[in-house]
């Protein structure tokens, strides 16, 4: 009688990430470059993109995906980190770059306040409209995030206020377009490592609670509608800055900003990065939307072709590149025998 | 008097949109944000049997509806189906697949205004000094009659009983020996055929146009929030009240005012009764 | 003079559909007493703690605390009080260490007024007081446990981690629902004595349990809950020489007593 014998993959943490896990982690140069190899390779990589980008065109290229790049940030952080999974991300890009736009032009202020003012106070005012549906359940808030950037596109229409369906023009832009280009990637660098830094640190246990452990927040006196205000605040705020980098590059403001593809490409992103790694979204950016762009002679296709691919991945293969590749460099496979 | 008929009217219509989305979420709680794709697709299809293949109107209808039915099961057999129970990805795979439906036919140069379907009965009659299309009397009638049909349906057919089953209870249903996977295939069908037949009854009043599908979308999530979602009752009650709604603001306010109401509907349910009328869900963060 | 209980449970009903799963449940709890509920499965013991501390919404009836009348209000404020509980369900932060796990409630308005447990007002460094609980607790200080990843503790520590959440919000009621379950006998052992400190720190406790016979070690009096409703209220003795007790227990011989409660 002769059984086969069966094998099964096993996954073992390389020796170098568990020794770079615990404290003693500065021990060598070896282990420290291990850890910080991947970082900086993403900070010098993005740094230098706008250097070796052939031509004004893809180096505006580089800029919107850092646009997008914030909205896919925004949107794994509240969906892998907080458990609200909101669909109107181009509610936020509205709100900021309207923010911006009338500041600018009705108050005359200069670029360099109106996207400060405008991330804190877009962030103020999508917070307070979003309240009314933070207790609701899963399903029902990401229903209801859908509606939102539907809904004020169609105000402004409707009430033909900021410009009805024309928009703002006028806006000034960035002096130089180096001071742009830095501006955006420097902004985009800042928030991902901050929104890393901020989910190990103790609020962020308080954050990742409300998706993990919500009866231990309900259980220790803390509202945890609260805390939602405070996790789609920060997110609401990188979408406003966004949406003020936007309204400033293109220096126009309109309903488009409400559009559709703010709202799916960072999802799209984040799905086929790799969600809840924070970074993932941003290597999926940097993937699709120069594919997009290389697309864009095809019109609306490219929407049709993101959205194959994001139903591809969310069925198949929800792992997302970052995911896997995290996976790959801190552990390895091999078949034992069981 | 005229609000009355008009109210009327166009809370049938929301009802006719609202009503395939409520099968679909009552049955296998996925919400299916293709409708309105499916809604718009089936304009397109019908407009194609009529016009490029030449067939005759009411066999145009049939295939249609059946074409749109398929395609509907199909799409939930081999795509939704793997992401069942998963709530967020079902709504990010829906909507994404809507979305590839919606711009694919916007791409496919299906637009502008050129494309329409003919009313099946041409010429108005007038009641109580008010012309009335009797295209719009139809839907109305139609309207109706689905209505009636699908409580049929539900209480004497073996097929509508396991739905509403399922509806009630899937693991009940299922220990009873209801398929649960085929029967939320059967209603992603059933729900696709709806939106067929909605489009079928309503576009003749206008152009087919893509946008129309993201209206329709808006719409009949609307109506289901404010009547619950899941419960077909409530989704007809919410939809005579907005409609009415609508023809009132549209009558005394303006009529691009309208979506603002619907889109406004949505938030004032979920400040009051974030179940809608008749939910029986909780739509609340409640966990023990 | 008769002195105020701390917490007065009232008449409190619960339905679901047609299930009672409660029914006209009263009783009182005094200031330093150690309270033990007890009935078999099913007869509304977590229900009755879901009521008290808000997760839950009464179908009728009232909870006082303090003589505030607390029916009905969201958990997150009744925690606020000082009425504190653990679940029977653990969902601890499993992929950190074991101090982490108390942050969160150390981050709660309470826990930052009171200092935590022992603290005497403002709280401290987080950490130095989540190693302090910690330690109150019964995880030795000077060995790695508390920093041991929480995936990899027993059955017993983690019960004490549940403890040791409710403490950082310095209570003065914790109901404990069920805590000495899937614990074994030396790991009981060592709780009974943390909670008679417990007791002579000024906590009063509520504990529902299925290990009689530790609970009457510790608890002043005991209630028993059968189908939702109070059969009896008293010391353990009284409790056990019972007949409506045994019968809830371990069943009748008497066919028609049974199909009563059915």
């Amino acid at each position: 009688m002769n059984l086969t014998t069966q094998r099964r993959r096993e996954r073992i943490d390389r020796g170098i990430k568990i020794r770079t896990d615990g404290i003693y982690a500065m021990m060598s140069w070896r282990e420290l470059s291990y850890l910080s190899a991947p970082r900086l390779l993403l900070i010098f990589g993005m740094l230098s993109l706008p250097l070796v980008m052939p031509g004004m065109y893809w180096q505006r290229v580089i800029t919107i995906t850092c646009i997008y790049a914030l909205l896919a940030l925004s949107f794994d952080f509240l969906a892998h980190f907080v458990g609200l999974v909101c669909l109107g991300g181009a509610f936020f890009v509205g709100i900021g770059g309207y923010m911006a736009a009338i500041l600018n032009t009705s108050f005359g202020l200069p670029p360099l306040l109106t996207i400060p003012l405008a991330t804190v106070i877009g962030a103020g005012v999508c917070t307070l409209l979003l309240l009314p549906c933070l207790p609701l359940r899963g399903v029902y808030f990401a229903i209801v995030s859908l509606m939102y950037p539907l809904f004020s596109a169609r105000v402004i229409e409707a009430f033909d206020i900021f410009g009805g369906t024309d928009g703002i023009l006028g806006i000034d832009g960035f002096s130089n377009h180096w001071i742009e280009q830095y501006f955006v990637i420097g902004a985009t660098l800042l928030f991902l490592f901050g929104t890393r830094r901020l989910v190990n640190m103790d609020i962020g246990l308080v954050f990742r609670g409300v998706k993990d452990n919500d009866q231990a927040i309900k259980a220790s006196g803390m509202d945890i509608t609260r805390i939602k205000a405070m996790a789609v605040f920060i997110a609401s705020a990188m979408g406003c800055l966004s949406g003020a980098l936007l309204v400033h590059i293109y220096m126009w403001s309109g309903i488009s900003q409400f559009a559709l593809d703010f709202s799916i490409l960072p999802i799209a992103a984040t799905v086929i990065g790799g969600g809840g790694t924070l970074v993932g979204p941003i290597i999926g950016c940097l993937i699709l939307v120069p594919i997009s762009e290389l697309l864009r002679d095809f019109g609306t296709l490219r929407i049709v072709f993101y959205s194959i691919i994001l139903v591809g991945f969310i069925v198949f293969k929800s792992e997302g590149i970052m995911v896997y590749g995290q996976r790959k460099y801190h552990q390895f496979e091999r078949w034992t025998k069981v | 008097m005229d609000i009355l008929i008009y109210g009327t009217i166009n809370s049938v219509a929301l009802a006719l949109y609202a009503l395939g989305f409520a099968m679909v979420y009552g049955v296998s709680r996925l919400p299916n944000f293709a409708h309105g794709s499916l809604y718009v697709l089936s304009g397109f299809v019908t407009w194609g049997f009529l016009n490029s293949l030449g067939l005759n109107y009411l066999l145009s209808i049939i295939l249609a509806m059946i074409a749109t039915a398929v395609i509907g099961a199909l799409i939930y057999q081999f795509v939704l189906i793997r992401v069942r129970g998963m709530e967020i990805s079902e709504i990010i795979a829906s909507y994404a697949i809507g979305l590839a439906i919606l711009e694919g036919l916007r791409w496919g140069g299906f637009k502008g205004m050129t494309y329409t379907l003919p009313p099946f009965i041409e010429g108005s009659i007038t009641i109580a000094d008010i012309s009335v299309d009797y295209q719009r009397l139809l839907v109305v009638g139609i309207g109706g009659a689905v209505v009636v049909c699908l409580w049929l349906f539900t209480r004497y057919t073996r097929i509508g009983l396991a739905l509403k089953g399922m509806a009630q209870d899937e693991r009940a249903a299922m220990m009873l020996g209801i398929d649960s996977d085929l029967m939320a295939v059967v209603a992603m069908g059933f729900g696709s055929m709806l939106a067929a037949l909605a489009a079928i009854l309503l576009l003749p009043l206008g152009n087919i146009v893509v946008e129309s599908g993201y209206n329709v979308l808006i719409l009949a999530i609307s109506v289901c929030i404010v009547g619950g979602l899941g419960s077909w009752i409530g989704a007809i009650l919410a939809a005579f009240l907005i409609g009415f709604a609508q023809i009132l603001t549209a009558v005394y306010l303006g009529s691009h005012y309208q979506m603002v109401v619907a889109l406004l509907a949505i938030i004032v349910t979920l400040i009051i009764k974030p179940s809608g009328l008749f939910g029986r869900q909780k739509e609340l963060e409640e966990r023990v | 003079m008769t002195i105020e209980p701390m917490l007065k449970v009232h008449e409190i009903t619960k339905t679901f559909g047609g299930i009672i799963a409660l029914n006209r449940v009263s009783f009182d709890v005094h200031e330093g007493e150690i309270l033990g509920i007890i009935g078999p499965n099913g007869s509304g013991k977590t229900t009755v703690v879901n009521c008290i501390t808000g997760f839950i919404k009464a179908s009728s009836g009232n909870v006082f605390f303090r003589g505030k009348d607390i029916t009905g209000k969201a958990p997150h404020k009744i925690a606020d009080m000082g009425i504190t509980r653990t679940f029977q369900v653990m969902r601890p932060f499993y992929t950190l260490p074991a101090y982490k796990n108390l942050v969160i409630p150390l981050f709660s308005p309470r826990a930052r007024r009171t200092g935590g447990w022992r603290g005497g007002g403002k709280l401290g460094d987080r950490n130095t007081v989540s190693i302090d609980i910690l330690e109150e607790i019964g995880f030795e200080r000077d060995s790695f446990v508390p920093y041991k990843m929480t995936s990899s503790l027993p059955t017993g520590y983690l019960k004490r981690l549940e403890l040791a959440r409710c403490l950082s919000l310095k209570p003065d009621l914790i109901i404990c629902d069920e805590i000495f379950s899937g614990l074994s006998m030396s790991e009981i052992a060592s709780m009974v004595p943390l909670i008679e400190r417990l007791q002579m720190d000024g906590i009063t406790l509520i504990m529902i349990e299925h290990r009689l016979r530790e609970l009457f070690r510790v608890a002043n009096r005991i209630m028993v809950l059968n189908f939702g409703e109070k059969l009896i209220e008293g010391t353990s003795d009284e409790i056990m020489a019972d007949e409506r007790v045994k019968e809830a227990y371990f069943g009748s011989e008497n066919v028609e007593e049974v199909m009563d409660h059915a």
